[in-house]
């Protein structure tokens, strides 16, 4: 177990700036999962907590310990590949035992650790097979336990599961996350798969373009985005958004979209006349024929329970998540009723949250 | 008329039946999904449509043409594949035309130009015809991969996980644009896959496969809900159906021969304990962001459901449970119901 603090830390290749001053702590045993599409710094932020980059500016802190210019094999720590290197002439013993054996062991200890382990992966009885033949998913535990065999304080893992078909990602997301909780590890774990990170994590960073746009347990990010573009980036389908042109005053209840007053959470600040985005996620949404608001229907997808629907107005398109049983008819003009304590709203230029009750409220709560 | 005909289809490999006995006739314009798990036998199908297997026994039918000893270049079929395998040191503009180009077409530049143009707006990647392929990103390579498939304009589209290679978001808008073009152009496509939402989404129908068979044909709508069977009842819907022993629901409405009952969401209402009902207790709350996962403990079998977004439930919360029209399965695993035994309601 260790605590990690990233702290003001930025990494620029050439003229790129690929980390652009990144702080958070992952907390001792908390599984951390760094969440953000292809470019974001991700990766680079991963590795520089791995000691294999070398941060341009900031610190970083293993258990208090600054290991900013430590390089890889001084940090008490071990990174799992999306690709799962083994050595295919070592059979899943030798595999296992390899790091140990690296580090000069006795013999009998590195027997013991790899039998541990293995158990633990509930592969002991593979130990003496050759790596080729084994499944995928025999093969990436098998590479989990030489990273695990060494009880390191951390484990690093950059979308280890990626090259797994989606049936059985989500299998391992269940049993890493098991094994996790298990040894007691602390683990900061990379993907771009938001349901990946959103079964498994403690606490999600959201990245983008170098930055961190939040950081928070997986209910606060899908609840209380604190950007457009996370709300765009968590859930399936995203958060929809309503385009409006008003100016805000600390303690209104509702906005006006296109001449209908629409309820939403107490907002607590003042702000000029300006554009603003009204964020909706598809189950806040159902249909009533008594509103005002109102949509033509351009689409429904049916998902078996539920199917998504998807209404366009004058204000923009707006997805609803209804059950199948209710029947839905492409081009059908419909009233749209949003659940009024979860609306978000956006400062349009900037993407950033309103404070608000729902956000305030949340922070404390 | 059918546009793809396999009838009686079997092939091995060695000891292993990859497709036994298989009939399957897609109509003009139809998008048709396979789908099941990994070496259920989908791929070795679309394979055996497209030429690339020779069928041990049976016959492919394209067009009214039996096809089963041509090669595959007479066939008139396009292959996507799941990997993008695009022409690196070509631009977008070149390797949408490589098919039009091949000599046996004897196709002028000028309706070359002309098919790449229309493709190329319909999948909205015109501003980018002069790029090289190498410099696009995973979707936009993607979709002209597609494009390359669609310029052809055969009688049938052969898809192997297209989209399997792309992210979450991407696989999303993807889906709905193939659909869309699909439909705009009225084209016949046999699509493969073991993402559920894909099929649901796309098919008009879909073919659930298991070990080698086709084990259920139909609309969404009917494989979802009238499954033949517990087996491909459990393929679709997430959280996956609930299979528990009959006699746990205390109904007096269930069919004799029924031994397993199926709940999806959709079939059990949670109420406060003071309510009719079996009770149970609620296991934990599983935050997935849109789809919030109830796991309850009835007796000793525990049941996961979609959390409605109004109903506020904890860790420890006794409940009341109703079941309303559930599936029912006899001791084999097929569906039993009192609207006649896997048919129609």
């Amino acid at each position: 177990m260790a605590e990690i603090k990233v702290e003001h830390v930025a990494k620029t290749f050439g003229t790129f700036a690929a980390v652009k001053g990144v702080n958070f702590t992952v907390d001792h045993g908390s599984f951390f999962v760094i969440l953000g599409p292809s470019g974001c710094g991700k990766t680079t932020t991963l590795r520089m907590m791995a000691g294999l980059e070398l941060p341009t500016s900031g610190r970083i802190l293993l258990d208090g310990e600054d290991v900013t210019a430590l390089p890889a094999s001084a940090r008490d720590i071990a990174f799992v590949f999306q690709l799962f290197a083994l050595y295919p002439h070592m059979n899943v013993r030798q595999n296992i035992g390899f790091p140990l054996r690296c580090q000069n062991y006795p013999r009998a200890v590195v027997k013991k650790n790899v039998e541990e382990t293995a158990k633990l992966l509930r592969i002991d009885h593979l130990l003496e097979r050759r790596v080729g033949g084994l499944s995928g998913g025999d093969r990436q535990r098998v590479a989990l336990g030489r990273a695990i065999v060494r009880r390191p304080k951390a484990f690093l893992m950059d979308e280890p599961l990626g090259a797994l078909d989606s049936e059985f990602r989500r299998l391992m997301c269940g049993e890493l996350r098991e094994l996790h909780d298990r040894i007691d590890a602390t683990t900061v774990y990379i993907t771009h798969d938001q349901l990946e990170a959103m079964a498994m994590a403690d606490h999600i960073v959201i990245m983008n373009q170098g930055r961190v746009e939040q950081i928070g347990t997986p209910q606060e990010i899908y609840d209380r985005p604190s950007t457009m573009f996370v709300a765009d980036f968590i859930g399936a389908p995203p958060m929809s958004f309503l385009g409006v042109e008003a100016s805000l005053r600390r303690g209104d209840r509702s906005i006006q979209i296109d001449g209908v007053p629409v309820e939403m959470p107490e907002v607590f600040e003042d702000r000029a006349e300006g554009k603003f985005a009204l964020g909706v996620r598809p189950e806040n949404v159902s249909f009533a024929d008594s509103s005002r608001l109102r949509g033509r229907v351009i689409g429904a997808e049916y998902l078996g329970t539920t199917q998504i629907v998807t209404v366009i107005t004058a204000n923009g398109q707006i997805k609803a998540r209804l059950p199948s049983a209710n029947p839905v008819r492409v081009g059908e003009l419909v009233g749209l009723a949003l659940r009024p304590d979860r609306l978000s709203l956006f400062d349009a230029n900037g993407g950033q949250a309103l404070s608000s009750a729902l956000y305030a409220g949340g922070r404390h709560g | 008329m059918a546009e793809v005909a396999l009838v009686e289809v079997s092939k091995s490999f060695g000891a292993v039946e990859a497709v036994r006995d298989l009939s399957l006739s897609i109509a003009n314009g139809e998008f048709v999904v396979l789908l099941g798990p990994t070496g259920a036998g989908k791929t070795t199908t679309l394979r055996l449509i497209a030429g690339l297997e020779r069928p041990d026994r049976g016959n492919v039918v394209i067009q009214g043409r039996d096809v089963t000893a041509e090669v595959p270049a007479d066939r008139d079929v396009a292959f996507v594949f799941q990997q993008y395998s695009l022409y690196p040191h070509l631009t977008v503009y070149d390797n949408l035309a490589f098919p039009l180009r091949s000599p046996a077409r004897r196709m002028d530049e000028k309706t070359i130009r002309r098919r790449v143009q229309q493709v190329s707006e319909l999948l909205h990647i015109e501003q980018k015809l002069d790029n090289r392929a190498t410099a696009l990103s995973g979707g936009e390579m993607q979709r002209v991969a597609i494009g390359r498939a669609l310029v052809r304009e055969p009688a049938v589209y052969l898809m192997d996980e297209p989209l399997s290679s792309l992210d979450a978001k991407l696989r999303a808008e993807l889906r709905l644009e193939l659909k869309r073009i699909q439909r705009e152009l009225g084209t016949t496509i046999l699509y493969v896959t073991h993402d559920q939402i894909e099929a649901m989404t796309m098919a008009d129908r879909i073919g659930v496969m298991s070990e080698g068979v086709l084990i259920q044909l139909g609309t969404p709508r009917e494989i979802y809900e009238r499954p033949n069977s517990a087996y491909v009842a459990s393929r679709l819907g997430t959280p996956a159906i609930n299979l528990i022993p009959a006699e746990l629901l205390g109904s007096d409405r269930m069919p004799r021969e029924a031994r397993t009952a199926g709940l999806r969401t959709e079939h059990i209402k949670i109420s406060s304990a003071d309510r009719p009902g079996p009770l149970a207790q609620v296991h934990w709350v599983e935050h997935l962001g849109d789809q919030n996962h109830v796991h309850l403990k009835l007796a000793t079998h525990s049941l996961v459901t979609l959390a409605d977004p109004v109903q506020e439930l904890k860790a420890g919360d006794q409940v009341s449970l109703e079941f309303t029209e559930p599936l029912y399965f006899d001791q084999a695993g097929n569906r039993v119901g009192t609207d006649g035994a896997g048919g129609r309601a």
